[in-house]
């Protein structure tokens, strides 16, 4: 029902590709307004007019995510040791040290042979940023919205940058001299990217 | 006192109940002052027999009986449904699965808002009241979680291998409709729905499934939908992992690149052969678990009818199969209810039971053709330390010489 444009569409998979973003057909989709006319009863009127304008300053409060690309990243910068001393102060706690377990997710590996990806480990590799996270944004968006976990969003960017730069830091990705901002922390490429692929279940006979 | 009548129905209903057996039915105000009967035991003397004492009131809320013990059984971050105790494939609203990721937040409808904006022609907010003033739509549908699945040992329930699993009829506006309104500008591929927990829970949703099925629900089986199910308002995405369907959502941000959130990187992939990390993986495939007879209840010599839910995230169920003799036979249920899209499905079927020690086991089939696999095939196909997402294997029920009924973990 969803009309297919081949040309566009080829041209984005293309562009996608390129890119490392993980290609799919199940988001592009170039004529969105001819899909959402589909299912339109024939007695709608064109627009229902409930709800109201959003302001851009409601926009501007509400809209907090980081992109892979770096948008919505805020001005300010972070450092690996201001980060070592707020993730003592803060994180410890739940996520532990180099030498102990916290009560939750591990951050980085205790062992520091398991932090990179081609490490060959016997049995299961703990997960940890350096070893299994594709996008080092993510760590700035997910800090800067849900940690620390008894007080989420309470962190200023200059802490999450900061502890963003120790996390990739210990994880063995950046060096200990960084200084992370808006546009270098989205050009740094996390080794686990090009292990992600796109799910190719489909149904059917095969299993996948 | 009593008269041979009466002595027979106390002493049923003792082996009915087990130990201390109810004699009597009175009537008492409890402490929020509503008029209930109760039980007295046969200690006090008094007649067990509701025929001669008035019954309890209407009242404003209705209660389950005392003599039921329905219960989820919690964690720290998730609850489970006790799938073996139900019946049809409505769950009780109390009774649906959880699974949060900072706790289930309290939000006034009053203030409620849903920001839709980005690369729309007009961002707008949403109050609730305005939410239900769009045409609305019902439907019937699962809900699961993509880690519903635990192993390891014999005594373990439906609800302890898969609870992570319910079924709600839910009521709200088609997302399509809402983004209809604001104006989805072309090169829009992706959205992000953030919810409005502590965890401002976010998940990238491709633009596809925003315009296909997806709603916005404000309502569960019947009344509004619950603060454990999203109050005032979620995201539900028919047929996906539950992780995708963002409770208690405030926003919707659409653009035209998946934003690569914590959950949908870190968190709900999983790994595949060749070191690969298989991300995006949304479709619940296809599954069926018999609930009864299942741990921990017991079967008697003779027939039995065999009970359970099948389901697919890409469709109909299109046919249940069932053996009763470890995987050697199987033969085809009946499908004796609605079957819906995205459904939990009703199988049964009618068996007789020899008394000889078995294993009796279900798989489903859906629309797409898809054959519910096996540990094994699942082993197979993703790699021995592939992740713990998306695991559907058949399930197998182990039946003793006694009647009692156990797990057969799969290794």
């Amino acid at each position: 029902m969803i009309r297919k444009f081949t040309f566009p569409l080829a041209l984005s998979i293309l562009i996608y590709s390129c890119s490392g973003v993980p290609n799919t057909d199940q988001g592009a989709d170039t004529n969105a307004q001819v899909a959402l006319h589909k299912e339109a009863e024939e007695n709608w009127p064109e627009r229902f007019g409930f709800g109201k304008e959003a302001s851009s300053e409601l926009i501007e409060r509400r809209d907090i995510d980081i992109s892979p690309d770096g948008k919505g990243l805020p001005a300010g910068s972070g450092t690996v040791a201001l980060g070592r001393s707020v993730y003592l102060s803060k994180c410890v706690a739940c996520h532990g040290t180099r030498t102990s377990n916290g009560s939750y997710d591990r951050l980085f590996a205790i062992d520091a042979s398991k932090v990179h990806p081609d490490s060959v480990a016997k049995g299961k590799r703990t997960k940890t940023i350096g070893n299994y996270w594709p996008y080092a944004t993510t760590l700035y968006d997910y800090i800067n919205r849900a940690m620390p976990f008894n007080s989420p969003g309470s962190l200023q960017p200059a802490d999450v940058y900061s502890l963003t730069a120790y996390l990739l830091y210990e994880n063995g990705i950046v060096k200990e001299d960084v200084v992370l901002t808006s546009t270098s922390l989205p050009r740094i490429i996390m080794p686990a990217r090009r292990r992600f692929v796109e799910d190719d279940r489909r149904g059917g006979a095969e299993v996948k | 006192m009593s008269d041979s009548g009466s002595e027979r129905k106390i002493s049923r209903r003792k082996l009915l109940l087990g130990g201390a057996a109810t004699a009597a039915v009175v009537l008492v105000k409890s402490s929020f002052g509503k008029i209930v009967q109760t039980s007295l035991p046969e200690s006090s003397g008094v007649t067990a027999d509701p025929t001669k004492v008035l019954g309890a009131f209407p009242a404003e809320i209705g209660t389950r009986s005392s003599f039921e013990k329905l219960l989820k059984k919690p964690s720290f971050s998730s609850s489970r449904t006790p799938l073996q105790a139900l019946y049809g494939t409505i769950t009780p609203s109390d009774l649906h699965f959880e699974r949060h990721h900072a706790g289930v937040p309290l939000i006034e409808p009053d203030g409620y808002e849903l920001l839709i904006h980005g690369l729309v022609d007009k961002p707008m907010v949403f109050s609730l009241a305005d939410l239900k003033r769009f045409p609305s739509v019902t439907r019937i549908a699962f809900l699961e979680c993509s880690g519903n699945f635990r192993t390891g040992k014999m005594e373990m329930s439906p609800q302890d291998i898969c609870g992570l699993t319910s079924q709600s009829e839910w009521t709200g506006v088609m997302l399509s409709t809402l983004l209809r309104e604001v104006g989805v500008r072309s090169g829009a591929s992706w959205l992000l729905a953030e919810g409005s927990d502590a965890a401002v829970m976010t998940r990238s949703i491709p633009l596809r499934k925003a315009l296909d099925d997806a709603m916005i629900v404000y309502a569960q089986n019947g009344e509004a939908i619950r603060p454990e199910q999203g109050y005032p308002a979620r995201l539900f995405l028919p047929g996906w992992e539950g992780n995708t369907s963002i409770k208690w959502i405030r926003r919707i941000e659409v653009g035209d690149q998946p934003y690569m959130t914590r959950e949908e990187t870190s968190k709900y992939t999983e790994e595949v052969k060749g070191g690969k990390i298989r991300q995006f993986s949304f479709d619940m495939d296809a599954r069926s678990i018999i609930t009864y007879p299942a741990y921990p209840q017991r079967v008697e010599r003779g027939w039995v009818e065999i009970r359970g839910i099948a389901w697919s995230g890409r469709g109909k169920i299109v046919q249940v199969e069932v053996s009763t003799d470890a995987g050697k036979n199987w033969y085809t249920a009946s499908l004796p209810g609605l079957i819906l899209d995205k459904a939990h499905t009703q199988f049964k079927y009618l068996w007789y039971w020899d008394g000889g020690e078995t294993e009796i086991l279900s798989r489903a089939t859906d629309e797409t053709g898809y054959v519910q696999p096996t540990m094994q095939q699942l082993i197979a196909a993703r790699g021995e330390s592939m992740g713990g997402y998306h695991l559907n294997p058949v399930t197998a029920w182990y039946v003793q010489r006694d009647g009692q009924v156990f797990h057969r973990p799969e290794r």
